[in-house]
């Protein structure tokens, strides 16, 4: 039992890591994907390009090759920006789950009946009211379920990490199972994954309910 | 209130709107019917900005938003022309209504956030306008909770919240059940009977009959004849609306 205690504790240490890890992404990539798909939609051709561009290249890519690509890549482009592991780690997840949230984002927004832009407009609103007041609340209800997914997706993507060696759940995990030659520890980390994404439906589903209320 | 010189609009090679021109004074009802596709909804939307007129000129109050001079389109700036809109309520077939909000919120969204009213006087207006529509009890309602018949009365009511001098009704009983109309239909009426400028489009012909002081026929894109009730139902000049009133009074009366 001690033993068993022992390892779990040192698995939940890496599980603030990862914890570390899935929260900052998320404050960061969903403004970003916001951002971009008020981008994406807007009528300013340069910012459609770019937005296209990025969009492309993030989601025609593997999350693992990005990892590699800013941790080893950048500083042989740029010399001397060399990001720490854990950062160059967050900053590959923003990006690459900016790119999902921007495209779920842009569905969602097209998604709203140009009806509702057109009583909008003979009400005598502007643009920016149109969108704040009428567009995105409607916008919000109807991509929390693929933002959902998009969540689930980020627990489990922490994991990739462990390629740079740092220490979230998966790769203390792993330690313990070399060294004591058991895969006890993988079903703990398989457990916490469990408890994670368990939670991540919970707090979905209560926002559902809330954005439920006129239909 | 609103008057259109040679109004013309086309979306790509089809002439939706040729030469149209047709003035609404104050304290008027003209209704406009027509077969489907003559333009009648195109001209509507003309009128409130939500189609850019091709060439042509629209007057509303006197005032341009959109100009021919010397057949040139003379620019103006959205957001004068937006301003100008502002005398104009507009009804859509649709109703359009916020899913997101109750009646109320539908009907004080832009008292609130366009002419930027207190939110008490707001809601005393909101209600009001609930009441007259006979919907007060539907006030904390949300759209998917109402008939068809329900929606375009908030609509209505969402409407006349902006104090509009001319209403615009675009086929405002079309996606309705026909037990619903009658209802739809009444709160147009009392409207008339308030002396509100109306432009309706419609092919509830008793209606029209009723409630319009002239009726516009479309066809084609064209004004084929502007004229008393009356004479439009018995005697009109156009030997096609007498074949398409013939057909339409058969099948709704």
């Amino acid at each position: 039992m001690d033993y068993f205690l022992q390892s779990a504790g040192y698995i939940l240490k890496g599980c603030t890591i990862t914890l570390k890890l899935f929260f900052l992404t998320i404050i960061f990539s969903l403004p970003l994907g916001f951002a971009g798909a008020m981008a994406k939609t807007s009528k300013v051709k340069i910012l459609i390009y770019l937005m296209e561009a990025y969009t492309s290249i993030v989601r025609g890519t593997p999350l693992l090759l990005q990892i590699f690509f800013v941790y080893y890549g950048l500083p042989i482009i740029f010399p001397g920006f060399r990001l720490q592991r854990f950062n160059a780690a967050l900053l590959t997840f923003i990006l690459n789950y900016g790119a999902y949230f921007v495209e779920i984002f842009r569905g969602g927004i097209q998604s709203i009946d140009k009806g509702q832009y057109e009583a909008s407009k003979v009400l005598g609103m502007s643009y920016f009211q149109t969108m704040r007041r009428i567009i995105l609340p409607q916008t919000i209800k109807r991509v929390l379920p693929p933002i959902a997914n998009e969540a689930i997706t980020l627990v489990k993507d922490t994991a990739l990490v462990v390629v740079l060696g740092i220490g979230e759940i998966l790769r203390n995990s792993k330690e313990i199972v070399s060294r004591d030659f058991t895969i006890s520890p993988f079903i703990i980390a398989a457990l916490l994954y469990l408890v994670l994404n368990y939670g991540v439906v919970l707090f979905f589903k209560s926002l559902e309910k809330r954005y439920s209320v006129y239909d | 209130m609103i008057e259109t010189i040679n109004l013309c609009k086309s979306f790509g090679d089809l002439q939706v709107l040729k030469d149209v021109s047709f003035s609404i004074n104050k304290k008027e009802i003209i209704s406009v019917i027509g077969p489907s596709g003559s333009g009648k909804s195109t001209l509507l939307r003309c009128l409130i900005d939500l189609e850019k007129p091709t060439s042509g000129t629209i007057l509303i109050e006197g005032l341009p938003i959109a100009e021919e001079i010397n057949g040139k389109q003379k620019f103006i700036k959205e957001s004068v022309i937006q301003k100008r809109c502002r005398k104009l309520g507009m009804v859509f077939q649709n109703f359009n209504l916020y899913p997101h909000k109750t009646s109320l919120e539908n009907i004080i969204e832009a008292p609130l956030i366009v002419a930027k009213i207190d939110k008490k006087s707001a809601i005393q207006l909101g209600e009001e306008l609930l009441h007259r529509v006979g919907l007060e009890d539907k006030r904390d309602v949300y759209p998917a909770y109402l008939s068809g018949g329900q929606k375009q009365r908030v609509a209505i009511a969402r409407a006349l919240a902006m104090r509009p001098d001319v209403m615009l009704f675009d086929e405002p009983t079309s996606a309705l059940d026909p037990e619903l109309i009658g209802e739809v239909l009444t709160v147009i009426k009392e409207l008339a009977h308030e002396h509100m400028t109306m432009l309706i489009v419609t092919h509830e012909m008793s209606f029209a009959r009723e409630v319009s002081d002239s009726i516009i026929f479309m066809d084609h894109g064209r004004i084929l004849e502007k004229t008393s009730p009356d004479k439009m139902y018995s005697n009109p000049d156009h030997p096609r609306i007498k074949t398409f009133l013939d057909k339409m009074i058969f099948k709704t009366d």
